[in-house]
């Protein structure tokens, strides 16, 4: 019988089995950021150890720091205590510290694919559950506890139940307007918030396949959102293309050993999953969420459903302040988040620029954008979209976690509704109270221009007339 | 960690599903670089108007419902992957959680401090909340030698899975850094394996 993808990496990295389903899997790349990493740290000091492999070891600032006068020190104390640990931290242990003022500091799962750290065949944790992101190359990618950070930085390993396998094929065409983030949306909305429970999954099918690299992140960074441990995609040229030339990638016939190495990394044709999904992509509509989990989502023309009875849901759009049965479409809107590891990349900005170039924002809207990364940043303001967002009176911050958790000083109000680029629609996720509305930043774009949700497949049309 | 072996306790119903780890501990109380002191913001948002004072209709802050065991509802620990939340619950006097559903990391979390997920089928939950709904004191018992959750008052009883190994760890208060630093050697000899193996020094 064939092997998955999964199989083949997972198989790769066994050093060695405990009791019956425990087992040891290597992991070649660990990413540490400031929040999940000090107790782990303190870990290894108790016990008087090192850092086993700090080559493989990389760290960033990014859930707790601000997005405005980052080279100023961080104003809020236990903000700034944190970051100052991770740099003690970094600096005792010997690992490599892209922090606030590198050129490299960005939300991690935006530095590590744009480095080329991430690449196929790999295994990566980080004390981060949108580690998932990085499957998008074709890696076994997961987030972990501080436990396991802990593990991870004293032995390279470790302890893991093997996961079932599903793999969710999409084929067909996108409609205008509708993107990676709308087809993830789409597929947690159909399978739920715990669909994916136990599960790695992999993502297939003609309309996976024709993604970008950024679009691809985007699907498989929100695969926690219906509970799998992680997704991923296999590599293919559009992955190859990305990765060379980039800052760690190998080089010269280096490269091409490597890229002839990642060929081999595709799910065989007898190999067979525990579940199988079948989505079309024309099916799909632009999406978003009205309550309070990420499965919680539905087509812009659609209607919120009824609760029938069931207290969680009817709490949930309490909370939203949402009405069974009502149109999102129309819904009067706020606050405008652009940013996160979903959608942060240069692509979402150029995708956010080119709809809303040469238009304002509506009077009533706050927005705020913000780059995933330094790099993604100094892009930006080299292709000029930092002019747009300011003329379309957009906020363009420095580059951070920022409104995606309500952790650093960039928060939603309570009661008002945000439209967010990000993944978590959790009551308070945004800050106390806030009502976050997830959806893609050409959604976003288009309800800041208006000001309320429209569907921005018929703002497409309207522009092009 | 603590040894785990038996509870008797009283317990705390929260019968809402899909609890998210930003409930259980809110982002903005994660700036602590220590393990201790998460009780205190454990389900912040719920517990507490933003003033500070307590809100009355949530369980946490009721004289009636006390003890070491909380019983929620289904997916219980998705979210965020952030240990806090275990430490949290933890921090709070929580022993253990029953569900009838966990999120993985969440459930890993738990058991790498002390704090045990008991699954159990949605209908012994439902029986569970209607034993603490007809009796606040209603007393539970939880045997991990024999994998058992008992509502000790009608001696109704469900069995629990848990991963041989894990159990092992809990029983004797095992962390898992010492069991993987016990086979630096293994480790160290798969990586020269694999180097090998590969096409490119990684
Ligand atoms: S952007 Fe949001 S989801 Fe992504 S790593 Fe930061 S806090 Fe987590």
């Amino acid at each position: 019988m064939g092997k998955t993808l999964f199989d083949k990496i997972w198989d790769s990295h066994l050093v060695t089995q405990v009791g019956d389903d425990t087992q040891v899997l290597y992991i070649d790349r660990h990413f540490i950021h400031e929040v999940t990493s000090p107790q782990a740290f303190a870990g290894l000091e108790q016990r008087g150890i090192p850092v086993f492999r700090t080559q493989q070891t990389i760290a960033t600032a990014d859930h707790n720091v601000p997005t405005r006068n980052q080279h100023l020190p961080i104003q809020e104390e236990l903000s700034r205590f944190q970051v100052d640990k991770l740099t003690e931290n970094c600096g005792k242990f010997g690992v490599e510290l892209y922090g606030l003022g590198h050129e490299y500091q960005g939300i991690v799962h935006v530095i590590g694919p744009e480095l080329g750290i991430t690449q196929p065949g790999m295994t990566i944790v980080c004390g981060d559950s949108h580690t998932s992101t990085h499957g998008a190359f074709g890696c076994i990618a997961f987030g972990i506890g501080t436990s396991q950070v802990e593990q991870t930085l004293a032995t390279q390993c470790v302890l893991q139940r093997k996961p079932k396998r599903m793999r969710i094929n999409v084929d067909g065409e996108l409609q205008a307007g509708v993107t990676a983030k709308d087809i993830i949306l789409y597929i947690i909305s159909k399978l739920t918030a715990s669909g994916g429970t136990g599960h790695f999954v992999e993502y297939a099918g003609s309309a996976i396949r024709s993604l970008s690299m950024e679009g691809r992140m985007t699907i498989c960074n929100m695969s926690i959102e219906m509970g799998a441990r992680g997704g991923m995609i296999a590599p293919d040229q559009t992955t190859v293309d990305y990765i060379r030339g980039r800052k760690f990638a190998p080089k010269g016939a280096a490269f091409e050993a490597a890229a002839a190495q990642w060929a081999t990394l595709y799910s065989d044709e007898d190999a067979v999953f525990d579940q199988e999904h079948h989505f079309r992509a024309e099916d799909i509509e632009p999406m978003v969420t009205f309550g309070t989990n990420p499965g919680m989502g539905i087509g812009i023309s659609q209607q919120v459903p009824e609760a029938n009875g069931n207290t969680t849901f009817r709490k949930s759009l309490q909370y939203m302040g949402l009405q069974e049965g009502q149109l999102m479409k129309g819904q009067k809107i706020n606050h405008v988040f652009i940013g996160s590891c979903t959608n942060s990349r240069i692509e979402d900005l150029r995708a956010v620029a080119a709809f809303v170039a040469g238009r304002k924002k509506a009077p009533h809207v706050q927005v705020m954008v913000v780059p995933g990364s330094k790099q993604v940043e100094k892009q930006a303001v080299e292709e000029g979209l930092d002019r747009v967002f300011r003329e379309a009176g957009f906020d363009f911050r420095e580059p951070g976690c920022s409104a995606c958790l309500g952790m650093n000083e960039d928060k939603v109000p309570a009661g008002e509704y945000c439209v967010s680029t990000s993944n978590r629609n959790f009551e308070g996720r945004q800050g106390p109270g806030a009502r976050t509305i997830l959806a893609s930043p050409l959604m976003a774009a288009a309800t800041a221009i208006y000001g309320e949700l429209v569907d921005v497949r018929e703002a497409l049309r309207t522009q092009a007339n | 960690m603590e040894p785990f072996k038996q509870l008797n306790s009283t317990a705390v119903p929260l019968p809402i599903e899909e609890v998210d780890t930003d409930q259980i501990i809110p982002a903005r109380f994660l700036k602590a670089t220590t393990r201790e002191g998460f009780g205190d913001n454990l389900f912040r948002d719920w517990r507490y108007h933003s003033d500070g004072s307590p809100k009355e209709g949530f369980v946490l802050n009721s004289p009636v419902y006390k003890g070491q065991i909380l019983v929620a509802g289904s997916n219980f620990g998705c979210g965020s992957s952030r240990e806090h939340a275990a430490w949290a619950l933890y921090d709070y006097g929580f022993r253990a959680v029953v569900s009838s559903f966990f999120a993985d990391i969440f459930r890993g979390n738990a058991l790498n401090n002390g704090l045990l997920p008991v699954q159990v089928s949605p209908g012994f939950l439902d029986e569970v909340l209607q034993a603490i709904e007809q009796d606040p004191a209603a007393e539970f018992r939880i045997d991990l030698e024999q994998q058992q959750f008992i509502i000790v008052g009608t001696g109704a009883a469900a069995s629990f899975e848990i991963d041989a190994y894990k159990k092992h760890c809990l029983l004797n208060g095992l962390d898992d850094i010492d069991y993987l630093l016990s086979i630096r050697d293994k480790i160290e000899d798969f990586e020269r394996k694999r180097q090998a193996a590969l096409p490119t020094a990684h």
